[in-house]
């Protein structure tokens, strides 16, 4: 089962939460004292213009960067200072604005790279690729089919990423997030630099691993269309601070959201 | 095997127990599900499809009725197939891209109550239509993500229903009850209905009976000696007659293995790892392989090029008359033994073709150089004619008589004759018995006689007595001075060329012949890449003027060759274009058999045909597109114009 740090957090209920935060570098205040949080088995998008604090703020979730102030809560523990691999110990997977991905590996050896923190045998059983490693090779590799088949991406299985075009190189990207079976994923604008099909197909896959795997999901996007039908909640940041928070229909509706996409009139 | 094969089963349930009996243990489908060949036998096929029809029947399927199938090659579908027809029911199958529209039309026609479709996708598609399908009552679905939160007061999955037969099946008067079924059915019952691409207006369904159509896949198992020890990857669509004849009909018949590749897109990687030995493709599938090849060899280290070039030197001068049989110098063997080893071997490897014993190709004229490089690597590539009518076949090259310009005598048991207006009339064992619904066009199609017309205008070839297809009778036009005027003998002229994926040629009840062509993407794209050519779209490289400059060459070269036919030499190419955008099956503008529909393009591109005979240089054109949800949007371009020169034609005497 997943190897996950603290006890089991129900549908609905507070998954993850983010109190008063701030996070400056030097002088530059990238998140001033926000708080929010993250329902189990929603999906939550965080929105905001450019430089508004979005990937520092997924970043401060994804244990990479420690806020100054304010605390994280996961699972009901306060979360102590950490590194990214902590918090994939304890079940967040994130995929990247531009696109990580070991470019000389296949897509099959990519999403099981995803699979690592839950390999249990040891050293020497897997440099013989022998006894216990196989037999949980062979378990790890019908989980990578069962995405592999779920992101439709089998003609790719056995191509080198570095030269998949941009929109598989995303879908193989998550592939990987989902081999961790996480229980919080991160996207950070999963769907940058696509076109409106594939735009549609992320979407759907989206859905997918939200419905399919329960995975509770937290986004960052620009597309507001895409973002309006996806998510339960929406989260807006502008300069670091926190100007809205609801179900896309409120946020919509704010008056500060309004005036920070399309300016002030003075 | 037994030349008599069919012995005993006039329908396609008993032949599926026949195969249980004698090739029990013998694969019959295979399916790459997670990564892995998954295999049924037939006595397991038989169990599932006994079990699936039961089930069908509990959920009110009856004789007589027909069930939609919507999707891709996949076991469950062909099995909805097999258990409909173990029912009685007749299973119409529907083009699994086929839009929303496309899609309603065949459902209501064929008045379906049920429809067994592949996954969300053709359940969401059905659904968006669901008010023009008033009968349609249940859905049942192989793929179940993302089905469920749907309301399944209307759905069913396929596993679901073959369980349910299964705990039934268990009494003993059920399974007599089925045996009884079976064996109420007749071989003169319909076994499908398939509905036809539509070249010409909406498709029709094309009704078939069980006895002929195992009686028509009976000669051909036999003629090109299929066994149960063949193997057959069905990646073609599975509402297209060739599948249901080439991997349905004829692996009921001969008992051979149907493989199901483990998605659309897997296709080629899936040739290469079950290695089929019948193998099927349109000219169009050959020439974009070939087309890959060659690109991926002009990126290839100089020495395999250069070994690569040399003996495909060899095969092309060796090759065939080896295949052939005919006689070559012991040295030349060699060296062309030599290429099979360093190449042609490989090569055959790469594309899946290693066992393959026989491979066909029909559909579309075939280009000669495309034909023949097959055939020199040493594929086994042989042309046939056929319609949907037929039940395929109505002409196939025996092994031995093969040319690339003629589709072969008629098949054993057919009967061709050419009409006095040059149109092809056929009689064969597979003919079907009439359009579903439709005495009308049946009648329209059928001689008193009962012979069936083509609609496709060709001769026999007096050197070999095969069969000659020049063009479709009524699109056999006169220029205005009298000149004949076959359009898709010029247009396939032009498509031999690799740069070239589509053409339009227009003359009927005009001065002179004009064309509109399509670029291939991945011929012309690879060529911009290694001279520089920059573009940012499909219909900025069409409209690149040292495109232009490539395809006017062609499109000379092809004025020449029809110069030097006294007959068509008054039907040169005098102007041509590059169309903005390629023509798609989505647009109505080709059919999912991709062949040109004339009378649409005449119409949804009439500016430009009135810019090519106006004289104009250039002209705007601004077209509707249909994605592939259904969504429209808009392309404008402006289209330039080339002027051709034409060659005269040689002195009467000596063009024979």
């Amino acid at each position: 089962m997943r190897a996950t740090g603290g006890p089991a957090v129900a549908v609905g209920d507070v998954l993850l939460s983010v109190e008063n935060v701030s996070l400056s570098f030097g002088g530059v205040k990238a998140v001033s004292d926000v708080s929010f949080d993250i329902r189990k088995g929603e999906i939550r998008a965080i929105i905001g213009p450019n430089g508004a604090g979005k990937t520092s703020m997924l970043n401060i979730i994804n244990g990479f960067y420690h806020p100054q102030k304010g605390r994280i809560i996961f699972k009901g523990e306060t979360r102590a200072r950490m590194r990214p691999h902590d918090a994939a110990y304890g079940g967040i997977a994130r995929t990247f604005q531009n696109v990580a991905l070991f470019r000389g590996m296949t897509a099959l050896d990519n999403i099981m790279a995803g699979r690592t923190l839950k390999m249990h045998s040891n050293f020497f059983w897997q440099l013989l690729r022998y006894g216990p490693a196989m037999r949980e090779e062979v378990d790890h590799r019908h989980r990578v089919e069962e995405i592999i088949d779920f992101l439709k991406i089998q003609e790719i299985r056995r191509v080198q990423v570095g030269r998949l075009p941009y929109g598989l190189q995303k879908r193989v990207e998550l592939g990987r997030a989902l081999a961790m079976e996480p229980e919080l994923l991160l996207l950070d604008e999963p769907m940058a630099g696509m076109n409106l099909e594939e735009k549609e197909d992320m979407s759907r896959f989206v859905l997918d691993v939200n419905d399919y795997y329960g995975t509770t999901i937290a986004l960052i996007e620009h597309d507001m269309g895409v973002v309006m039908d996806l998510s339960d909640r929406v989260v807006v940041l502008d300069h670091g601070i926190k100007i809205a928070d609801g179900t896309p229909d409120e946020v919509k509706q704010s008056e500060a959201v309004v005036d920070a996409y399309l300016g002030v009139a003075h | 095997m037994a030349p008599n094969v069919a012995a005993g089963a006039d329908t396609f349930p008993k032949l599926l127990i026949r195969n249980a009996n004698i090739y029990g243990a013998r694969p019959a489908m295979r399916h790459k599900d997670l990564g892995i060949w998954q295999t049924w036998t037939w006595s397991q096929t038989l169990d599932i499809v006994r079990a699936y029809a039961v089930g069908l029947h509990r959920l009110g399927v009856k004789r007589g009725e027909t069930i939609a199938i919507v999707g891709g090659n996949r076991p469950k579908l062909y099995w909805s197939v097999m258990a409909a027809q173990m029912l009685g029911a007749i299973p119409v199958p529907v083009y699994a891209d086929a839009v929303a529209d496309e899609l309603a039309y065949v459902l209501a026609h064929a008045e379906v109550r049920f429809a067994a479709v592949e996954d969300q996708e053709q359940v969401d598609k059905i659904l968006s239509v669901v008010k023009r399908v008033p009968k349609l009552g249940l859905m049942l679905y192989d793929e179940k993500r993302g089905l469920r939160d749907y309301d399944h007061s209307r759905l069913r999955s396929i596993d679901e229903v073959i369980k349910d037969g299964r705990n039934v099946l268990d009494d003993t008067a059920v399974a007599a009850w089925l045996d009884y079924e079976i064996a109420a059915s007749k071989g003169t019952d319909p076994s499908i209905i398939l509905y036809t691409s539509g070249t010409t207006g909406t498709s029709k369904g094309v009704v078939l009976k069980n006895e002929s159509s195992i009686r028509a896949a009976a000669d051909t198992v036999a003629f090109d000696k299929l066994t149960e020890n063949d193997v057959a990857l069905a990646y073609l669509p599975l509402a297209w007659v060739g599948d249901h004849y080439l991997n349905y009909a004829q692996g009921m018949v001969s008992g051979f293995c149907t493989a199901c590749p483990e998605s659309p897109d897997t296709a080629m990687t899936d040739l290469r790892e079950i290695g089929p030995s019948f193998y099927f493709a349109p000219p169009r599938t050959l020439e974009q392989l070939l087309t890959r090849v060659m690109i991926r060899m002009e990126d290839a280290g100089f020495i395999k090029r250069r070994l690569f070039h040399y003996f495909i030197g060899v095969a092309r001068r060796y090759g065939e008359r080896i295949l052939n049989g005919e006689s070559v110098p012991p040295n030349r063997r060699f060296l062309y033994a030599i290429g099979n080893v360093l190449v042609y071997g490989p090569l055959k490897n790469v594309l899946g073709f290693s066992r393959v014993r026989i491979a066909y190709t029909a559909g579309e004229a075939v280009g000669p150089d495309l034909f023949s490089f097959y055939r020199s690597i040493g594929l086994n590539l042989k042309q046939l004619y056929g319609q949907t009518e037929a039940f395929l076949y109505v002409t196939a090259q025996p092994d031995g008589e093969i040319y690339s310009d003629t589709v072969g005598p008629a098949c054993p048991n057919v009967d061709i004759r050419i009409a006095d207006n040059g149109e092809v009339q056929f009689k064969s064992p597979g003919m079907f018995s009439g359009y579903f619904k439709d005495d009308a066009k049946t009648a329209e199609v059928m001689t008193p006689d009962g012979y069936v017309k083509t609609g496709d205008a060709g001769f026999f070839d007096e050197k070999t007595g095969h069969l000659k297809i020049i063009d479709r009778t009524k699109d056999v036009g006169k220029l205005n001075d009298g000149t004949l005027f076959p359009p898709k003998y010029i247009e396939n002229k032009l498509k031999f060329y690799p740069n070239i994926r589509e053409a339009v040629a227009l003359g009927d009840k005009r001065d002179f012949v004009a064309v509109m062509l399509n670029i291939d993407l991945t011929a012309v794209g690879s060529w911009a890449e290694r001279n520089n050519v920059i573009y940012g779209s499909y219909q900025e490289l069409a409209g690149h003027p040292l495109v232009y400059d490539m395809l006017e060459k062609h499109v000379s070269e092809v004025n020449r060759s029809l110069a030097e036919d006294k007959v068509m030499a008054g039907a040169q190419i005098k102007r041509f274009l590059i169309l903005h955008k390629e023509l798609d099956p989505d647009d109505g503008e080709i059919t999912r058999t991709l062949k040109v529909r004339r009378g649409f393009i005449a119409e949804r591109y009439a500016p430009l045909i009135k810019a090519l005979y106006d004289g104009s240089k250039e002209a705007d054109i601004s077209t509707e597109v249909t994605f592939e949800d259904g969504r429209k949007g808009t392309i404008s371009a402006r289209v330039k114009i080339r002027d051709m020169k034409t060659v005269a034609a040689p002195a009467m005497g000596k063009a024979a």
